[in-house]
């Protein structure tokens, strides 16, 4: 017997609750203290009148019975003597779209509500375009409420029609469309021949014991992401994880990516024991002929087929927090058992999710699909995810709340990112610095407009010049007239402005020089972004602190008087946030020391 | 038939359980001694073969379990060499703080809940697995296996993190902590057939036998000691009965049952009429509670 993960999804009020909790009853998996309470909720909550409120039997949470809808996903459990169900019931809001995509994304068949009196929704759409771009190839169109239409055979074919056309493009294998009333128990389980005699096809149960439900990973050659090196004792070393794709036998040859090292299989350990063979699904511990070396992250795959490497993706990334992406800034991610720091170096185009047209954007908000291209920090092993979903689907981190706010799947891997490897230069970093007899860095000044940044940058300097070192200033207003003259101030645009100056002084140190960078830099991801190019000890954060009042008592430009009269949009300390440091190399107190005391500081940090 | 199932549910556990391993500062594994924590041990064995588990159990002792359940705790850890803690809330037992005397949801609440919450503070743990199931109750079934918990312990069910796939987000700040439920989507009918296919060892309470007990709000409560006064015209009678599940022994209900091998147990579950949870006095608080509860810190 195999077991069917599934979803119910559609718009608010479609019935999905009440179709799940009819679900249940009728498959005889509602306990008699579980209906006595059903009984009492029904009363207190319930939306029937007299009658049961199926509904309240998978609406778990206070929240989702005081207001009667659904926010989060819930699963459930139910069997018949053909197949086991785990079922999603997930919560049709916009609001709540995220939750609906966690219920999804480990589904193999989506049963998808449509209200006959409303039609095909919005929702509706979005929720179809999140089933098919999480890779689910078979859906039951089920029209509910047909009780409400008088079990009219022309408006269930209306909407069949319309969703037919609509749903072209998605790539279903399968379109089931079943006309059904969960309230009042049609066609769920058995056939409703005596209100809909029209209706041929099959009720929903059978639909769902019938549907195919095999992985089409176990027919791809073997691919295992190392979760765990199990080491116990120096008689063993083993690899750990959960086979992603294909089988493996004792003897199979295998290649590690993305090393690229080679050996055999010699031992596979499944819970207690050896196993002469193991497939996709499957946790186990290989053990292979070699001493090689492998960890967390690397891929194990069949020799002949060895999964392939890469740093640049094309792919379709769903936003889910209320806090915009922003192209350029620093997300941590996971693919697979790889942990990487990732950027979306480009919104290609946002889906509306209504038409399905291509539109342009700059960044991205809550509950917003993409194309983007996407950046890792690192060479990681992938698969296409409609060739492999765990090898193909990643998820975004906001690194400083730590809250996971995007899920992306991997189209394909940008060619430059395959074919550009680094060259390895013989003239190295540390050669040029020593020609100049000093070691290279970068000096990061970060504070408020007015707070003294530039003042102090050009003094160090020539300090530093008189020393005879070689030095070079990035300062905020100059660089803005040049290489970003391009970019305003929006938070978007303040990302790439750091970006790309954090990259130029990262060539710069490359060369040996010792770099100072003068910007307000306002964010702390930026900041953290411009930390994570140099090697360690090279970046060295200075924080020029002076309070808000003093730069704008002092207001050098006249900046702060123009922001306070609102001519000047998205400035720092104003109407946009300055972040300060937490813990910078060097702290700067300007109302408590000279600016020449300031350099004594820093210029005795750099000697020691 | 079984296998199938149990490879699928067995590997998804076991992928969890090392996911943790993997990426935790310091775990721990909650054992409440029932079933459940049975299976979640055996697996979390089966995870790290043939090494140790590479992280401590925690008892929470409330000082009223049934006596059978903590001696079979520490046969097991003596048997299978796990590291074993076990915790009492010290204000609760210094005040002797008990359900008979201050009632199911104080106790509860102080030598339970509390004692969670300390026991993870004084020992810095920042992540600990449960043995919950989704299909135990109706706020669970919503509760994401990797369930992110606030400073202070605390669940918000309306901002749980999305959790897509197998890709579980284990980043946390100082404070914040994560409750990890390896068990999720096992059903009771599943953790006793595998008990019977893997022949896990469970505390004797879950087999049917006379038992001394007495009828209290229509409910058979165990006289595991003499801490369980009488009320007038109650009386204590031998009959024959077994527990769904494990607890604090006067607010544990048994049933009536002449299951003693694991194959009547099975039978038994699959035609059962009421819910496992239905002998557990706390949960009857009203509607919501144990979500209240959970809010609070409990598992």
């Amino acid at each position: 017997m195999d077991t069917l993960r599934f979803i119910t999804c559609g718009s608010v009020d479609d019935g999905k609750s009440t179709l799940i909790g009819r679900l249940l009853y009728e498959t005889k998996l509602i306990f008699e203290d579980q209906l006595e309470a059903l009984k009492a909720d029904s009363k207190k909550f319930g939306t029937q009148g007299e009658r049961l409120d199926f509904a309240l039997l998978v609406d778990g949470l206070q929240a989702e019975r005081e207001q009667g809808i659904t926010i989060d996903v819930a699963y459930r459990f139910f069997a018949t003597p053909m197949r086991r169900f785990i079922v999603a019931d997930t919560p049709g809001h916009e609001q709540y779209t995220r939750n609906m995509a966690t219920g999804a994304s480990t589904a193999q068949a989506a049963v998808l509500l449509i209200d006959a009196r409303k039609g095909v929704l919005t929702q509706t759409k979005r929720h179809s375009r999140i089933v098919s771009m999480l890779g689910i190839r078979h859906v039951a169109l089920t029209v509910n409420k047909m009780d409400l239409v008088g079990w009219s055979q022309s408006v269930f074919d209306e909407i069949e029609l319309a969703y037919r056309r609509f749903a072209q493009d998605l790539g279903f294998e399968t379109i089931a469309a079943i006309p059904l009333s969960a309230l009042e128990g049609h066609n769920i389980v058995d056939p409703s021949y005596a209100a809909m005699p029209w209706y041929e096809g099959q009720s929903l149960l059978q639909w769902l014991e019938t549907v195919p439900a095999e992985d089409r990973e176990a027919a791809h050659p073997f691919a295992m992401p190392v979760q765990w090196v199990n080491r116990p004792n120096l008689d063993f070393r083993g690899f750990s994880g959960r086979i992603g794709s294909g089988s493996v036998r004792p003897g199979d040859s295998v290649r590690i990516s993305p090393s690229g090292v080679v050996s055999r299989v010699k031992k596979i350990v499944v819970g207690s024991g050896p196993a002469a063979e193991a497939a996709a699904g499957r946790s186990v511990t290989l053990v292979l002929e070699d001493e090689v070396d492998a960890s967390r992250g690397d891929v194990i795959a069949t020799a002949s087929h060895p999964v392939e490497s890469a740093d640049q993706f094309e792919a379709a990334l769903f936003w889910m927090s209320e806090h915009a992406l922003l192209p350029g800034r620093p997300y941590a991610a996971l693919i697979h058992t790889k942990s990487a720091s990732v950027n979306i170096t480009h919104i290609k185009h946002r889906l509306d999710v209504n038409t399905g047209a291509h539109l342009a954007a700059k960044t991205l908000g809550l509950n917003e699909i993409a194309t983007v291209n996407v950046s890792f920090d690192r060479s990681v092993p992938f698969a296409p995810y409609h060739e492999n979903k765990k090898l193909g689907a990643f998820i975004v981190i906001d690194k400083l709340t730590n809250e996971t706010v995007g899920a992306g799947i991997i189209h394909f891997a940008l060619r430059r990112s395959v074919n550009v490897h680094w060259q390895a230069l013989e003239v190295t970093k540390a050669a040029r610095a020593d020609m100049k007899h000093q070691q290279a860095c970068c000096l990061w000044f970060t504070g408020l407009s007015g707070s003294g940044k530039s003042t102090i940058a050009n003094l160090l300097e020539k300090r530093l010049h008189v020393d005879g070192r070689h030095t070079y200033i990035l300062d905020g207003d100059n660089v803005r007239h040049g290489l970003n003259r391009d970019l305003g101030f929006t938070e978007a645009d303040r990302v790439e402005n750091i970006r790309r100056v954090a990259e130029v002084a990262k060539l710069l140190v490359d060369a040996g020089l010792i770099v100072i960078v003068a910007f307000i830099s306002p964010f702390r991801a930026e900041r953290q972004l411009a930390r994570g190019l140099f090697d360690a000890g090279e970046f060295i954060e200075v924080f020029v602190d002076t309070p808000l009042e003093e730069c704008e008592r002092r207001d050098v430009k006249g900046l702060y008087a123009k922001a306070r009269r609102g001519e000047l949009k998205n400035f720092t300390g104003i109407d946009s946030d300055y972040e300060p440091p937490q813990a910078p190399e060097i702290h700067l107190r300007t109302l408590a020391a000279k600016p020449e005391a300031c350099i004594d500081q820093i210029v005795h940090l750099l000697r020691s | 038939m079984g296998h199938a199932i149990f490879s699928e549910l067995e590997s998804e556990s076991i992928e969890i359980i090392r996911e943790v391993a993997a990426t935790a500062a310091k775990p721990v594994m909650l054992y409440s001694i029932g079933k459940d924590s049975s299976v979640m041990l055996r697996l979390a064995l089966k995870a790290f073969y043939p090494g140790p588990i590479p992280f401590p159990l925690m008892h929470i002792n409330t000082g009223w379990k049934f006596r059978e359940m903590i001696a079979f705790r520490d046969r097991m850890a003596a048997e299978i060499g796990f590291e074993l803690i076990s915790y009492t809330n010290p204000r609760g037992a210094a005040e002797g703080i008990g359900p008979i005397t201050h009632g199911s949801a104080y106790h509860t609440d102080v030598m339970k809940t509390e004692a969670l919450k300390q026991a993870l503070d004084l020992y810095g743990f920042d992540v600990a697995f449960g043995g919950a199931r989704r299909d135990e109750e109706k706020s669970r079934a919503k509760e994401r296996i990797f369930s992110f918990r606030a400073p202070g312990h605390r669940w918000d069910p309306k901002a749980q993190r999305p959790e897509l796939w197998n890709l579980y987000n284990t980043r946390i700040n100082t404070g914040e902590t994560i409750r990890v439920f390896p068990l999720s989507n096992w059903t009771e009918a599943d953790i006793w057939a595998y008990i019977r296919q893997e022949n896990i060892p469970i505390v004797p309470l879950y087999f049917a036998s006379k038992r001394p007990v007495v009828k209290r709000y229509g409910q058979l409560i165990l006289l595991d000691d003499d801490r369980l006064p009488l009320e007038p015209g109650e009386m204590a009678e031998m009959r024959m009965v077994r527990f769904r599940t494990l607890g604090c022994y006067p607010l544990t209900a048994a049933i009536e049952s002449s299951a003693t091998t694991l194959d009547a147990i099975v039978a038994e579950t699959l035609g059962a009429t009421t819910s496992e949870r239905q002998g557990r006095i706390i949960d009857h608080d009203g509607a919501g509670s144990m979500e209240r509860k959970k809010q609070e810190g409990y598992f």
